[in-house]
């Protein structure tokens, strides 16, 4: 194979360089650098014949470090085979200088990203209302044809959203419970103030611990999945598919997501927060010898039935946010991969925190109520 | 003739209990532009796969410009991926990244080009399927087919392959687009000296741009050869494959 290689002759009326070997990718790997600088040396200034016809081969990178160096032009004294030429004249497309990359927006101005954050967040939100507004449309729709009613996706959504979730939910549940009851009974046995760790257990885990802890698990598990496959089918055109086929895509797909998920999330509060009642009752019964009977006796004397049914309530409401928040996210997708991931990602933080915020809402509406007087 | 720059022999591919290839042989001459058809299923793709190292065979000895695919040596298997380039089918762009970014990627994978030289060659590359510099800014998904085609084909020439391999080029595009996309196969390939594999359906585009015909049929190579010669064979499926072109093609 024959090494690259530029020569210079330097006698005579007419200075001539000779070109030799191949210029290609393969035959340029580590050379570039060093056959480059010869190219800019004052020599090559001087030189008024270029002879090519020793090039074996050609390539576009041979070409382009030619064009480069003479200044993006051919020199006037160039000698080369047609099929060379014809290279070289490929680079000409390149032209004098290099096309500037497409615009960035400026960094460093603060206030112009802060508008732009805003912005986007306002549209976000838009967005998301938007969508509101097609579910109540489609759930008003399908009330006058309920034949078109998604029973099937409705019921495959609650297995998903609802049923396998509850290992998961039942286990995370039950540590919590242990540890909570574990760190207060230390408390609790300085004061010996042992009993109130059925009302501790009691008001924390049924009004907040259980929902807030369902709602992280389910944005997590089935949120991430919501976002994900709207969004793969957004990648894929399948949802425009859907769509020419005269099925409408919120009916069809969101619809039952958020329907599932809002019948499901109550059920699987009501499940944790029980699981969670039951890890702090096992370590209750080890720490401080409360049995499992004078708790179960205590714990609905201590605890106004009204904090099981803002639980409920959370659950309702987290469920809805969590659903609504996927399904705009998955919806959104641009068709690329890049976009699938930062979309499932938002989902998932946006969701958790949308129901953080919907849960302070809960704290002040409900501050008078189910409160042991 | 020269080196061939495929050799396939004794090839035995099987998913399952269902026999895609039993003992099939194949030898593409360097400098040809080498046909490959069949019927659907025929196992024409999967024989790509294998010749581009993505499926191992079974059994049987592929060769692709004299090297075996897997010589148990990275590196010298790393060079010999980068000596062919493949069009798949759909294009497989990367979706995240723009049509600049796609062609550059095996550019920057060297990893010894600085990125000016990258920019000049990818713009090169660009010319060369002609498509306009504007349009390196866009996101594959804001192509259309036939640009698809076009970017993946740059992407595929970016390093400077010996051996190019097209896995139904043509399809999916509208007899005007497919005519361009040949006769710009064609035009890279003679200004490139290319060594070039094909699977087509597409009888147009076969007769434009092949030299030599395979006809994968009953798990091996019924027939290879010129055009005219395969088309002289005597098997059903041959007649039933070029039975509509068999007047046109006898013209010419
Ligand atoms: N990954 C796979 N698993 C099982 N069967 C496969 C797989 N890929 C291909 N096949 C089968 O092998 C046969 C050949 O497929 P393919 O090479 O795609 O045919 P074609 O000639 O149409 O390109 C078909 O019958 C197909 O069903
Ligand atoms: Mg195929």
């Amino acid at each position: 194979m024959g090494v690259p290689t530029v020569s210079f002759e330097m006698t005579g009326a007419q200075p001539a360089a000779v070109l030799a070997g191949e210029w290609t990718l393969a035959g340029l790997r580590g050379r570039l650098d060093a056959l480059k600088r010869q190219l800019a040396s004052a020599d090559a200034a001087r030189t008024v014949r270029w002879d090519l016809h020793a090039l074996t081969r050609l390539d576009s990178l041979g070409a382009i470090t030619l064009w480069r160096a003479w200044g993006d032009r051919l020199p006037d004294g160039l000698d080369a085979d047609p099929r060379t030429l014809d290279m070289l004249r490929a680079a000409a497309v390149l032209g004098p200088c290099r096309p500037a990359p497409r615009a960035r927006p400026r960094r460093g101005d603060s206030l112009v990203a802060l508008g732009r954050l805003g912005g986007a967040l306002v549209a976000q939100l838009l967005g998301m209302i938007a969508l509101s507004g097609q579910i109540l449309f489609d759930a008003v729709r399908m009330l006058r044809f309920p034949q078109d009613a998604p029973l099937r996706e409705l019921s495959a959504n609650l297995y998903k959203t609802g049923v396998t979730a509850l290992p998961i939910t039942a286990l995370v549940g039950f540590l919590i419970g242990v540890v909570l009851s574990y760190l207060s009974a230390l408390q609790l046995k300085t004061f010996g103030a042992d009993v109130f760790i059925i009302n501790i257990l009691g008001i924390g885990i049924i009004r907040e611990l259980g929902p807030v802890l369902v709602a992280v698990l389910v944005a997590g598990r089935s949120g991430s999945a919501m976002t994900a496959q709207l969004g793969v089918m957004r990648v894929t055109e399948e949802i425009d598919a859907l769509v020419t086929m005269g099925v409408p895509a919120t009916l069809r797909l969101v619809l039952p997501k958020v329907a599932a998920l809002v019948a499901a999330m109550p059920l699987l509060v009501l499940w944790t927060s029980a699981s969670a009642l039951f890890g702090g009752m096992v370590a209750a019964a080890v720490q401080l010898d409360i049995g499992f009977g004078f708790f179960l006796d205590t714990l609905p004397r201590v605890v106004p039935i009204a904090n099981l049914y803002i639980g409920f309530g959370k659950g309702l409401a987290f469920g809805l946010v969590i659903a609504l928040v996927a399904c705009h996210f998955g919806l959104t997708v641009r068709p690329n991969t890049e976009s699938l991931s930062a979309n499932t990602t938002r989902s998932v933080v946006s969701a958790i925190t949308c129901v953080i915020l919907v849960d302070a809402v809960f704290a002040i509406a409900t501050r008078h109520i189910g409160m042991p007087t | 003739m020269t080196a061939p720059v495929i050799d396939i022999r004794g090839l035995v591919t099987r998913f399952g209990n269902h026999l895609v290839h039993e003992g099939l042989d194949l030898s593409i001459p360097a400098g040809e532009v080498m046909a490959l058809v069949g019927g659907s299923g025929s196992g024409k793709t999967t024989l790509l796969r294998q010749v581009i190292g993505l499926m191992r065979p079974q059994r049987g000895d592929i060769r692709v410009l004299g090297q075996p695919l897997f010589s148990g040596d990275l590196q010298a298997d790393r060079a010999l991926r980068q000596r062919f380039g493949m069009l798949f089918q759909q294009g497989a762009l990367f979706s995240a990244l723009n049509v600049l970014e796609n062609i550059a990627f095996p550019l920057r994978e060297l990893r010894w080009l600085d990125r000016e030289t990258i920019h000049d060659l990818v713009m090169i590359k660009l010319a060369m399927v002609e498509l306009e510099p504007r349009h390196a800014w866009l996101m594959p998904a804001e192509l259309s087919g036939g640009m698809v085609k076009r970017v993946a084909l740059a992407r595929a020439l970016a390093l400077e392959p010996e051996l190019l391999l097209l896995d139904e080029p043509t399809a999916g595009l509208d007899p005007d687009r497919s005519a361009a996309f040949v006769s710009l196969i064609r035009r890279l390939r003679d200004q490139l000296g290319l060594s070039v594999v094909l699977v087509t359906h597409d009888l147009d585009t076969l007769s434009a741009l092949a030299t030599r015909v395979a006809v994968l049929g009953e798990r091996r190579i019924l027939a290879e050869g010129t055009l005219d010669h395969v088309m002289k064979q005597d098997h059903p499926f041959i007649r039933s494959f070029f039975g509509a072109a068999r007047p046109a093609a006898g013209g010419r």
